[in-house]
């Protein structure tokens, strides 16, 4: 390029610019590349002397006690596992009817819009929100609820164990709820997305055949769509365990383990809320370690739900 | 306008029926304001394949969907008139539609099976009408794919997912899975322009063996399809019935002047 | 002959005869109609009751004097949250500023440049992993990496933290944005013997521009209304930030904060400062919508 004639100089000067550009977007996509190995290399070597230290017995050690050094995260785990479970388990069917109310004509546009809306809206509140929103409605409403169903569950088999007293309105049950209602969105969109996937001539020969809508969309409509709600629900799962700041405020954070969904409990996400900023030494390396697992867990949730995600829209592809 | 046939016992049929078998009277049909059909009557002749032919947009489909009121799917739609099923109106209240629609079948454009085995495909009507009994299904999924020719390609492979099969057999699948329900007419929206020539001379074999059993109304835009293999014909243009009558008379000797314009190739 | 009387009823009714079925099928229907409509409605409650909320415990303290003055003390009454506002405001800004260019140009890399070479695929394996990691885990890094080395919390830390937040969102939507540009127009640009370069920078990128700056709304939205990443990176202060590298204040952190607090005047500052958080959040989304459906 060096003994060129001024024209071909000139040339190279104006591409200049755009190998320049080039070069600019090449550096930010490994920029992008680098930041989860980042990620992930700052948390590993955080957490390492924890590591070598408690090894793998902080999997499944109890006690959590910073003044001693003494550091196991087996309630937060559960506690992670547990919550996210249970918002699950009201959040699919509450999910499901939304998505399915979306898809069909029961109610005008309108009407559907407005949910759709609200659903998103939803989606919009900040956690910190929910937190506080919380604190004043659900706690309360919880306090009764808690009371009520202790003594009326007293002596019934598994129920007794699940409601057992005392009942406290900072629990893993109000925490769940309201979780439940933060992956709402997520697990809403998704399965609405694979329900409307379903080519609408399988809806027609299914009323063709004499069935009524529920029929098919039991039938026929729903078990063809399985695979994205299956996909909704890990995603959605994902996000309830990563959930922070609301949960925090929430489950009472305690790292005792309890049978019953009116006691506290803690996650691992709360756990780093609540100490992060004021923890030092071993308890920062502790602290990691926990984010490591919490890392692990939800990225493996997530691929999880991606993967199932991936094949269903293979397999819609396959019945146009 | 209308050509009711005067032959209507005619010898080359096994079993004749009543030429008044699904009657269709001053029949209007709204998609909102857009008015689809006009003053439409007709008799149609049980055991036999009435044709419907005309351009496209011309209402011959919106007929066809009316039979078992599938265009009730759609929002805004409204009619006039009456469509009587062995002198039932199917619009009364006391007719329930997904009992219509098991009496008179339907099958469509593309292929539909659902992604589930070629024999719950089959008893899927069955099913959902409350029939549970193994001997009850087996027994209708060999009659219902004998009768759409498929049973001896099928056989070993019941339990086997119905989107393995070619585009012939899923749409002769379809055919089966509407015959299970042993309805009394069978609708047929333009069953083979999605299948290549071998495939839609199978499928139009099989129109001439169904109708030994079954009335057929046929949506066609292939006219030699419809010469192969109805019995009657009517022409639509723009949503109004132009002319009904024998298929060898319409092809030959047609009365009005537009129908000779399509069937000649002159328009559409 | 078939009578019409004989035909009628298996023909047009809904049970075969003789069944014993107590609901019918049309019964059972509407019952499951009825169920998913109402399930549905249901989540119409607890909005209503948060937006309710918020609005009636938020909009007696909102005055213009809570955007300029300082949190009150425990305890005290007055005050408002300017310097959290402020925090939010620059500390969004920061995470905007480092990951905006990022994203938006390994965008550009993935879509226009090597869109199926080895880094491109990793880029978006990535940027999915990212969606989906926790946000307190970008609290985690940025701890580490700036709070830790520079043995302070401060701006920078919040910053970096919500910029690896935001960074999957406009990555992703950028890429969606670009995906979304005609191939006809690149190729009529080519055609008319303009260069990549050219191309992706007068033809490519104005057309995109607007989807793109839906997915920095949408960015920006998200990264506000985040708690988890500032807690242990900006931490919070009860002053104006005098610089960048000091803890500092955030709307978020200081609704965390004053709703376990036992004064009723923090608590209702909380529910405030929960207004305008939800109602800039809102804001944000509602400009991504129409940004987004001007160009479609």
């Amino acid at each position: 390029m060096s003994e060129q004639d001024p024209k071909s100089r000139a040339i190279a000067e104006i591409r200049l610019g755009p190998d320049l550009f080039h070069l600019l977007c090449w550096v930010a996509s490994a920029a992008a590349v680098a930041t989860l190995g980042l990620i992930i290399y700052e948390i590993v070597s955080g957490a390492w002397p924890a590591m070598q230290k408690f090894g793998l017995g902080f999997l499944t050690s109890s006690s959590w006690v910073p003044n001693r050094e003494n550091f196991g995260i087996f309630p937060f785990i559960i506690g992670t596992a547990a919550s996210s479970f249970i918002a699950i388990l009201f959040a699919l069917p509450l999910g499901l009817a939304i998505a399915i109310f979306l898809s069909e004509n029961f109610l005008p546009l309108p009407v559907r819009q407005v949910v759709r809306f609200v659903v998103e809206m939803l989606a919009a509140i900040p956690s910190v929100v929910y937190g506080l929103w919380g604190i004043f409605v659900v706690i309360p409403l919880m306090k009764i609820f808690g009371a009520w169903a202790v003594s009326t569950f007293h002596g019934v088999p598994v129920l007794e164990t699940l409601f057992a007293p005392p009942a406290y309105g900072n629990s893993m049950l109000t925490a769940s709820i309201v979780l439940a209602l933060m992956i709402l969105p997520t697990l809403t969109a998704i399965s609405r997305n694979s329900l409307t996937a379903v080519p609408g001539t399988l809806r027609e020969g299914a009323y063709a055949l004499g069935a009524t809508r529920w029929e098919a969309i039991l039938g026929v409509i729903l078990p063809t769509a399985a695979p994205g709600v299956v996909a909704a629900t890990i995603l959605a799962l994902g996000r309830a365990m990563g959930e922070t700041m609301a949960v925090a405020m929430l489950i009472g954070n305690s790292s005792r383990l309890s049978w019953s969904l009116l006691s506290p409990g803690g996650t691992l996400a709360g756990l780093l809320a609540n100490q992060f900023g004021e923890a030092e030494g071993m308890q920062v390396n502790s602290l990691m370690f926990a984010a490591l697992i919490l890392v692990v867990i939800t990225l493996f949730v997530n691929l999880l739900g991606e993967a199932v995600l991936r094949y269903t829209q293979n397999q819609t592809a396959g019945i146009r | 306008m209308t050509e009711t046939s005067a032959r209507s016992v005619d010898a080359k049929h096994v079993s004749p029926g009543r030429p008044d078998f699904l009657t269709v009277r001053n029949f209007d049909f709204f998609y909102g304001k857009k008015q689809a059909l006009f003053d439409i009557t007709m008799d149609i002749p049980e055991k036999r394949v009435t044709a419907l032919i005309g351009p496209s947009g011309c209402g011959k489909s919106t007929l066809l969907r009316n039979f078992n009121r599938m265009n009730e799917l759609i929002d805004g739609i409204r009619h006039s008139g009456d469509i009587r099923l062995l002198g039932q109106s199917i619009f009364d209240k006391t007719v329930e539609v997904i009992a219509l629609r098991r009496s008179v079948g339907m099958v469509f454009q593309k292929s539909n099976p659902f992604p589930k085995s070629i024999y719950e495909n089959v008893v899927y009507g069955l099913r959902i009408g409350g029939e549970s009994k193994k001997s009850v299904l087996d027994e209708a999924v060999e009659r219902s794919l004998r009768g759409a020719a498929l049973w001896d390609e099928a056989k070993d492979r019941l339990h086997e997912s119905a989107l393995g099969l070619s585009g012939g057999q899923m749409q002769r699948l379809c055919i089966a899975r509407a015959i299970a329900n042993r309805p009394k007419v069978l609708l047929m929206d333009e069953p083979c322009s999605a299948l290549d020539p071998i495939a839609t001379v199978k499928v139009e074999e099989l129109i001439h063996e169904l109708k030994q059993e079954f009335t057929i109304i046929i949506v066609t835009h292939n006219m030699q399809q419809a010469t192969r293999c109805s019995d009657k014909t009517a022409f639509f243009y723009l949503g109004k019935l132009i002319e009904f009558a024998e298929t060898q008379k319409i092809f030959s000797n047609p009365v009005q002047k537009q129908t000779e314009d399509y069937i000649t190739g002159r328009f559409g | 002959m078939d009578s019409i009387v004989t035909h009628a009823p298996d023909f047009f009714s809904d049970t075969k005869p003789g069944s014993t079925k107590l609901i019918s099928r049309s019964l059972w229907n509407r019952i499951l109609s009825f169920f998913c409509v109402g399930l549905s409605l249901l989540t119409l409650i607890p909005l209503v009751s948060i937006v309710y909320l918020v609005l009636k415990n938020g909009l007696p303290l909102l005055k213009w004097s809570v955007f300029t003055e300082l949190p009150p003390a425990a305890g005290m009454v007055g005050g408002g949250f300017g310097n959290a506002v402020l925090g939010t405001l620059v500390m969004v800004g920061l995470g905007l500023v480092i990951s905006a260019p990022i994203g938006i140009l390994s965008a550009i890399y993935i879509n226009e440049y090597a869109p199926s070479s080895r880094l491109a695929q990793a880029v978006r394996i990535v940027a999915k992993l990212l969606t989906g990691i926790p946000s307190i885990i970008c609290g985690v890094f940025a701890f580490a990496v700036v709070v830790a080395t520079t043995g302070a919390f401060s701006a920078y830390a919040g910053g970096v933290a919500l910029a690896v937040l935001m960074l999957p969102t406009i990555l992703l939507t950028s890429e969606q944005a670009l995906l979304g540009v005609q191939h006809a127009f690149r190729e009529a640009s080519y055609g008319l013997g303009a260069t990549k370069f050219q191309t992706i920078v007068r033809i490519v990128l104005p057309d995109a521009l607007p989807a793109i700056m839906t997915g920095i709304m949408l960015a920006v939205a998200r990264a506000a209304g985040e708690t988890a990443p500032l807690i242990f990176t900006a931490l919070f202060s009860q002053f104006w930030a005098k610089s960048l590298s000091e803890p500092t204040a955030s709307l978020s952190v200081l609704i965390y904060n004053f709703s376990t607090v036992p004064f009723p005047h923090q608590v209702q500052m909380a529910w405030t400062a929960s207004l305008v958080l939800v109602a800039f959040v809102t804001l944000a989304n509602i400009t991504a919508q129409l940004v987004f459906s001007k160009k479609h």
